[in-house]
């Protein structure tokens, strides 16, 4: 009963806020958060909600190859967007596909800010040589894009490992190139914002009564730089699951049996001349849509958090 | 200013060394090399001979410093695939990446600033809202995308412009050029486009914050009071004194380009080293790829460098501030 109402005054509070007032006067906002959500729902719903499964081999029927969509002449009312070279539904692959794309998505950019908060907190906190190494480190990697980190990183992949263990690991390593080229961005914001906590007067009191200085990185400092984190992040989200369809697009990315949004794209691209664009138009749709409405929540949300902007 | 810039040499120095023993490390630990070159049935001892005969049972410094000679005098190996040295497939490839990037970079520039002055200028205006509005598309739509859009809509439907390749070239000694021929022209504006639209945004965004930041500050504001003609303003005050900032992101980007031409030399079938590079990681071709990151290693430094003189050319302040500072 007492954690009902807490969650009701949490709720009360969070509506008088700041931030949710930002959010409710703004309809493109609104508009792109109700997208992502939609996107988020089919994308963990996927299983249930397609018409078709087409990781079903054996459901496939080949004499339903390349239909048009179903408004067009010629199209089926089962296949809403049409279908591919191998009869698959074009809406179902493209639902299956945005998953996976997501999946990546999220997966790398939970690995870039792992990995980046703790270097920057630990670089702002202990700062010295540590800090020199992680920042003369970062300074390297960002002199170079991180679209050739990635493939650098997936070309000695599929050199050490044997091809089919590598179709098998495709995923998790295509998830590591991908968070370990967006760390910096993390570490640089949490670092600077780390140097100003550091000299601020809780800090020093946690530090007079001697706890421990991971204890205080973690437990004292981390939490007030969550904000602009949390900014990075979602932005952050876009470009990985850009960087995920570039490198499917690419032929170097997830294998064609479970294939993301990049991989429909580089499908269907070579179906454009014979005049059947629907194999790639519509996975391209999608992919912007998607990539658009976390872009302008990511936007929002930097602006709803920095009051110094308005 | 002496200090700040062997600074930044010394930078790139080590920035070369790192980039370096990583294309080492890949020549060295992705494969035997001498599986590659023997025949199956080859004693350990006929290996042993080829071995020593390459100098691969030298230690491994000797043999980094080997290889560091063999970069610097463009010895740069033979491919696996090809079996044709490294050095010759890159030059064949190099014109075609650079003359699109070039181009690329002169559409970013040449519509990207006036692009960012004019929306800098007229802020509420329709006009402006509305390139803002294509450039928030630009910046969320990925290059492949622009390209295959690009491709149904002038080469598919309206067969205008060629989808692949560079048209007819012209060979001038090593460098083959696609500027002199009117099918080598009509063959870079797509994927030119492609490569620069993003890049165009950018300079646009920032053209404009810069304008509106800049148009804020009191001497502008007493120019005005000055009586002077708003075009002298606009482009002789406020222009001039965002370019600092734009100079710097524009260099940078020319890296950018130069990565993101892998995409688009894909997209286009564009025979350019980025093309390149993306076949050598299908079929792990590692001299092709470690060449290859040697040489835009170096493209980046070079740029990263001129970039910082650039700076100091642009901006007398920084002259000033550095050599006080350093006292």
């Amino acid at each position: 009963m007492k954690t009902w109402r807490n969650l009701k005054d949490l709720i009360r509070r969070f509506a008088g806020s700041d931030v949710f007032f930002s959010f409710k006067r703004s309809p493109t906002v609104v508009a792109a958060f109700l997208l992502t959500l939609i996107f988020l729902v089919a994308a963990v719903f996927a299983p249930w909600i397609v018409p078709h499964n087409t990781y079903d081999v054996a459901s496939l029927n080949l004499m339903d190859a390349r239909l048009p969509p179903a408004w067009i002449e010629g199209g089926r009312a089962t296949y809403l967007l049409g279908t591919d070279e191998q009869g698959r539904d074009v809406f179902s692959t493209i639902i299956l596909g945005s998953r996976v794309s997501l999946l990546v998505g999220f997966a790398s950019v939970i690995l870039a800010l792992t990995l980046g908060v703790a270097l920057g907190l630990i670089a702002g906190y202990v700062g010295g040589v540590t800090d020199t190494v992680i920042m003369r480190v970062a300074d390297v990697k960002l002199s170079f894009p991180a679209i050739l980190i990635v493939l650098l990183i997936d070309g000695v992949a599929r050199g050490v490992m044997p091809r089919d263990l590598h179709d098998k690991a495709a995923v998790y390593v295509i998830v590591l190139a991908i968070g370990f080229s967006a760390w910096i961005q993390y570490a640089r914001t949490v670092r600077g914002l780390t140097l100003v906590e550091k000299n601020k007067e809780y800090v020093q009191a946690a530090r007079v009564i001697g706890l421990h200085p991971i204890l205080i990185m973690f437990r004292h400092v981390l939490p007030n730089v969550t904000g602009p984190v949390l900014v990075i992040a979602t932005l952050g989200l876009g470009i990985a699951v850009l960087t995920e369809s570039t490198l499917s697009f690419l032929g170097v990315g997830v294998p064609p049996t479970e294939p993301s949004l990049g991989t429909l794209i580089r499908i269907g691209n070579n179906f454009l001349f014979s005049g059947e664009w629907w194999m790639a138009i519509f996975p391209g749709i999608f992919l912007v849509l998607l990539v658009l409405s976390v872009n302008l929540l990511g936007d929002w949300l930097r602006d709803a958090l920095n009051p110094k902007l308005r | 200013m002496f200090a700040y810039i062997a600074r930044r040499a010394l930078q790139s120095v080590l920035v070369m060394a790192s980039v370096a023993f990583v294309a080492f490390a890949l020549f060295q630990y992705m494969g035997d090399p001498i599986n590659q070159m023997v025949a199956q049935d080859a004693s350990a001892a006929e290996r042993e001979a080829l071995r020593r005969v390459l100098g691969l049972d030298r230690p491994f410094y000797v043999q980094f410093l080997v290889f560091l000679k063999n970069i610097a005098t463009g010895n740069f190996g033979f491919s696996f695939r090809v079996g044709s040295p490294v050095a010759q497939i890159i030059a064949e490839r190099l014109p075609a990446t650079l003359e699109l990037v070039f181009v690329a970079a002169m559409f970013a520039l040449f519509i990207g600033v006036p692009a960012g002055v004019y929306t800098g200028l007229h802020r509420h205006g329709a006009m402006s809202r509305f390139m803002l509005t294509i450039s928030l598309i630009g910046v969320s739509l990925p290059t492949f995308l622009i390209g295959i859009l690009l491709i149904l809509i002038f080469a598919v439907l309206l067969g205008w412009l060629p989808s692949f390749g560079r048209g007819q070239t012209v060979q001038l000694g090593f460098w083959s050029t696609g500027f002199l021929t009117t099918s080598g022209l009509k063959a870079l504006i797509l994927p030119s486009i492609t490569l620069g639209l993003f890049q165009t945004t950018l300079i646009m965004r920032l053209v404009r914050s810069e304008m509106l930041e800049v148009l804020r500050t009191d001497y502008i504001k007493f120019a005005r009071a000055r009586g002077l003609t708003n075009r002298a303003i606009n482009f002789g005050h406020a222009l001039k004194n965002t370019l600092v900032p734009v100079i710097t992101i524009a260099g940078l980007q020319i890296g950018g380009l130069i990565a993101f031409a892998i995409i688009t030399e894909t997209v286009f079938q564009w025979p350019g080293m980025g093309f390149l590079f993306i076949t050598a990681i299908q079929f792990v071709d590692v001299p092709v790829m470690s060449s290859y990151l040697v040489l835009v290693a170096l493209f980046f430094v070079i740029i990263n460098l001129i970039v910082d003189l650039l700076y100091f050319a642009v901006d007398p302040r920084l002259r000033v501030e550095r050599s006080v500072s350093a006292h």
